[in-house]
């Protein structure tokens, strides 16, 4: 038999390394275990210090001992390989380990063991753990803001209708999938803000804008009868020319009686809140900051100087100020910019301010794309004597946006984690509602349970859309 | 110059135009129909109204100028050590998310995706509202190695007491001066005899040295203040002497460095990533020593990545501070924006003041940036 050597273990006495090693480990591990769990101290009869360091000093043996390069048994290589390479990854893997074992507990009487899930009031939570009786209470609130109670089917029937509606992409055949793009950025938005309006706000049934959705309606209708070549000055004049006739000329005066009658109760925007409002104004924000952001971008790198230097000034602007200030500046500076009749509600507002903002930040990120394509894309498109538009559409564009996808991304998350801040023009989404509820005197005291809550939410929606992206990126990576 | 060209530039300069006069036109009349002039000579009126925290003397007497100076020098303050504690935890958790041991990976990793994915703002209620609220009441709060006080009404430390504080920030400044000095004679006399002088050790004993002759020469001498407990009133106690950091500061810089630490770690690790294998192979091959191959090829090559993304996390980082104004840290916005707005009703005058503020702060960073990064960038002959 070979002699043992404890301070560099080899290959010859694996196991005798290996069981003590082992069982080194375990002790540690062990001691760490029942301390935290069942707070037993098995080591209390060392003093104090040695006591607490104990373990660690123990397993750092033990993963010595079994540190053994090319022993034969595969399980032991991956543990060396992974957690065990040298003395400074050990002791931090252990500590790792003590770490997450010791805040288990406590992390667990809070969450479960000792939290409070039944009742309706503060006087239900008396354990020492988290109160989700509270979140229970307020959930409604948390999720609806101030909507009134009695209407809030309005708004879960019209997020199906629009998740359903948005969900029309994965299941259209061939023949319809080219139509695809044109319904998500122009039809699909309309869509969604007829529902809001009417259904979930409850707008009179008709408004201004009736007229002007009539007018293009009728118009693209006929515009499929009109030769491509007049397609375009078409439609500059003549949806504007409808619209026009059918305020002034046909409807004006028996369809303001008409304009009267709601079919919903009248919901304010001010009482909009909680995750609902989150999704309506990422929504809308998401919808507009794209194409406005894709425009600037293309601006910035025109050869026309007038139009250059007005993007980047305007990009320039809006990358350089905080958010905050801008929702600032919408809710106190802005009505001073309109005419004193003129009234914008101020979750139009907000929703115009963000979008903005987020536009400069789109562009930027897309002209990334545009600068990594190679000049040969451009030369090659010019010399098929295609124009600029025709040459953006078809051969620019989507390979430079298929390469910004990842940041594309990145900046919509952000848009997502920006919109709490519109608690600036006192418009409440879930963070705002938790700040309200923790005030409400019958809940003082309950501050971690709603921010816990909200995190919980914010990760959730957040995880997922860079997961998405992640396979966006994937399913769209081409070989260059 | 054809048609073609002349007029889109022609119709956006139009719609500019029109829209910017529209917006001016507007205020013009409101601001005549309330009585306001446009003007920026209220700054030099007195304020009248009280900041609880302050780098500078304050008070209500002074002017609307002074109270915009102590928002700014806060939100500087809090943007400094914000960025000194997101590049210090993004860097180590870059690094981390590298290393070859699984745990500290997937905890580095964890980490990272948990932070980032939550909104700034509500990082900082947690910490302010839940987290910094959980603290013991003054006169319960148990020191932290004797001198330090964590409690509710925010962080008690120790502060310096000074003599002839002048003469020792001179000696400092020496000090940083001869190794400018020492850095420039080393690399001139490795480049013409190929010797090399250990410039680390000299600058930190000259670093040591200069200040401490300031200590036992210059007549310089500091004592340490210690936060000592005093009553208020029957229930009520704070600390007094020492230096009191406010909650409302702590939970900021604590929310913002932990989030934008995870951008950080981020940058870091595709800089360290984005150096090709090849590059270290060769430097070792050439017999280059881990740690030179390190400080030598693996660095200079990833500080080129990390640098463009991590300034503009540090600008991110300088334009969220603003979030101060959800918990009431007197920074810019809550400060000027927010108080001074209420009292003067100069909205236009100060929303466009604190914009401008922010804008140079941007644009002044981003240009010295991009001249480090022009300095530091692959010279291609």
């Amino acid at each position: 038999m070979n002699k043992l050597n404890f301070l560099s273990p080899d290959k010859n006495n694996l196991y005798a390394y290996l069981y003590s090693g082992i069982g080194l480990f375990s002790l540690s591990i062990l001691i760490v275990f029942l301390n935290s769990f069942f707070s037993l101290d098995l080591t209390s009869f060392l003093p104090g210090t040695i006591s607490y360091f104990l373990p660690l000093i123990i397993g750092f043996m033990g993963l010595h001992l079994i540190r053994i390069e090319y022993s034969g048994i595969k399980f032991l290589d991956i543990i060396n390989k992974n957690i065990n390479t040298n003395k400074f990854n050990a002791l931090l893997s252990l500590l790792i380990i003590f770490a997450v074992i010791k805040s288990l507990p406590p992390l667990l009487s809070w969450f479960i063991i000792d939290a409070n899930f039944a009742g309706d009031s503060k006087d239900a939570c008396s354990g020492s753990g988290a109160c989700w009786a509270y979140i229970k209470t307020w959930f409604n609130r948390f999720m609806y803001g101030m909507y009134p109670n009695a209407e809030q089917w309005r708004i879960n029937l019209s997020f199906i209708a629009l998740a359903f509606l948005g969900g029309v992409g994965f299941f259209a055949t061939e023949k319809f999938k080219k139509y695809l793009t044109l319904y998500y950025v122009i039809i699909y938005p309309i869509i969604a803000f007829l529902f809001i309006f009417f259904f979930i706000s409850g707008g009179p049934i008709f408004f201004d804008f009736s007229y002007g959705i009539i007018a293009a309606v009728i118009s693209i209708i006929i515009g499929f009868f009109i030769p491509s070549k007049f397609k375009m000055y078409y439609f500059l004049i003549i949806p504007i020319m409808i619209y026009i006739l059918l305020k002034y000329v046909f409807f004006y005066e028996e369809l303001i009686e008409l304009g009267k009658i709601q079919a919903f109760e009248w919901v304010e925007t001010g009482a909009w809140g909680g995750l609902s409002l989150t999704f309506i104004v990422s929504f809308f924000c998401l919808i507009f900051c794209f194409p406005i952001g894709l425009f600037l971008s293309l601006g910035r790198r025109s050869d026309l100087p007038i139009i250059k230097y007005i993007s980047i000034g305007f990009i320039e602007f809006w990358r350089g100020v905080p958010l905050i200030t801008v929702l600032f500046m919408s809710s106190v500076m802005f009505p001073m910019f309109l005419p004193e009749d003129m009234f914008i509600d101020k979750l139009v507002r907000v929703i115009i301010a963000i979008s903005l903002f987020e536009a400069a930040y789109v562009a930027e990120v897309i002209r990334g794309g545009l600068q990594a394509l190679p000049r040969g894309q451009y030369d090659a498109a010019k010399s098929l004597g295609m124009g600029y538009w025709k040459m953006h559409i078809f051969v620019i564009l989507p390979q430079a946006l298929k390469l910004v996808i990842p940041g594309i991304a990145n900046t919509f998350l952000a848009l997502v984690k920006d919109t709490p801040l519109i608690f600036v023009v006192g418009l409440l989404e879930i963070v705002g509602m938790l700040n309200l509820a923790k005030t409400n005197p019958e809940w003082l005291g309950f501050a971690m349970e709603g921010y816990v809550f909200a995190s919980i939410v914010f990760f959730i929606i957040c995880y997922a859309m860079s997961k998405y992206s992640y396979n966006l990126e994937q399913k769209y990576k081409t070989e260059r | 110059m054809n048609f073609k060209k002349i007029l889109p530039q022609l119709l956006t300069l139009v719609v500019v135009i029109l829209v910017f006069g529209f917006f001016s036109y507007n205020a013009q009349v409101n601001m005549e129909n309330r009585g306001i002039t446009f003007g920026y000579g209220f700054l030099s009126q007195e304020s009248s109204f009280d900041v609880q925290f302050s780098l500078i003397e304050y008070d209500g007497s002074h002017s609307y100028f002074r109270a915009y100076l102590v928002g700014l020098l806060n939100t500087i303050l809090v943007s400094v050590i914000g960025i000194v504690f997101a590049t210090i935890i993004g860097v180590v958790v870059g690094i981390a998310r590298l290393s070859n041991n699984y745990l500290i990976e997937r905890t580095a990793a964890i980490y990272v995706e948990f932070f980032r994915n939550i909104p700034l703002l509500l990082q900082i209620f947690f910490w302010y509202f839940a987290a910094l609220r959980a603290l013991p009441l003054p006169e319960k709060a148990d020191p932290i190695f004797g001198v330090f006080f964590l409690t509710i009404k925010g962080f008690f430390v120790p502060a310096f007491v000074w003599n002839n504080l002048d003469i020792f920030i001179y000696s400092v400044i020496a000090a940083i001066i001869s190794i400018v000095f020492v850095r420039l004679y080393a690399k001139k006399k490795q480049e013409n005899q190929g010797i090399q002088t250990p410039v680390l050790s000299i600058s930190i004993g000259l670093l040591i040295i200069l200040p401490l002759l300031s200590f036992l020469l210059g007549g310089v001498n500091a004592s340490v203040e210690i936060p000592v407990i005093e009553q208020l009133s029957q229930t009520s106690f704070t600390f007094k002497g020492g230096l009191k950091l406010p909650p409302e500061l702590i939970s900021l810089a604590l929310a913002l460095s932990l989030y934008t630490a995870t951008f950080i770690a981020e940058c870091v690790r595709a800089g360290v990533q984005g150096v090709s294998k090849g590059q270290k192979e060769a430097a070792a091959s050439i017999g280059l020593t881990p740690n030179q191959v390190l400080k030598l090829v693996v660095m200079p090559q990833a500080l080129r990545i990390i640098i463009p993304p991590t300034t503009n996390q540090y600008l991110n980082l300088t334009k969220n501070s603003s979030l101060a104004a959800a918990i009431a840290y007197p920074d810019l916005v809550l400060v000027f924006a927010g108080t001074a707005l209420m009292q003067t009703g100069r909205a236009i005058e100060i929303v466009s003041i604190t914009m401008l503020t922010y804008l140079t702060l941007s644009i002044t960073i981003s240009i010295f940036m991009n001249w480090y990064n022009k300095k530091i960038a692959i010279k291609e002959k």
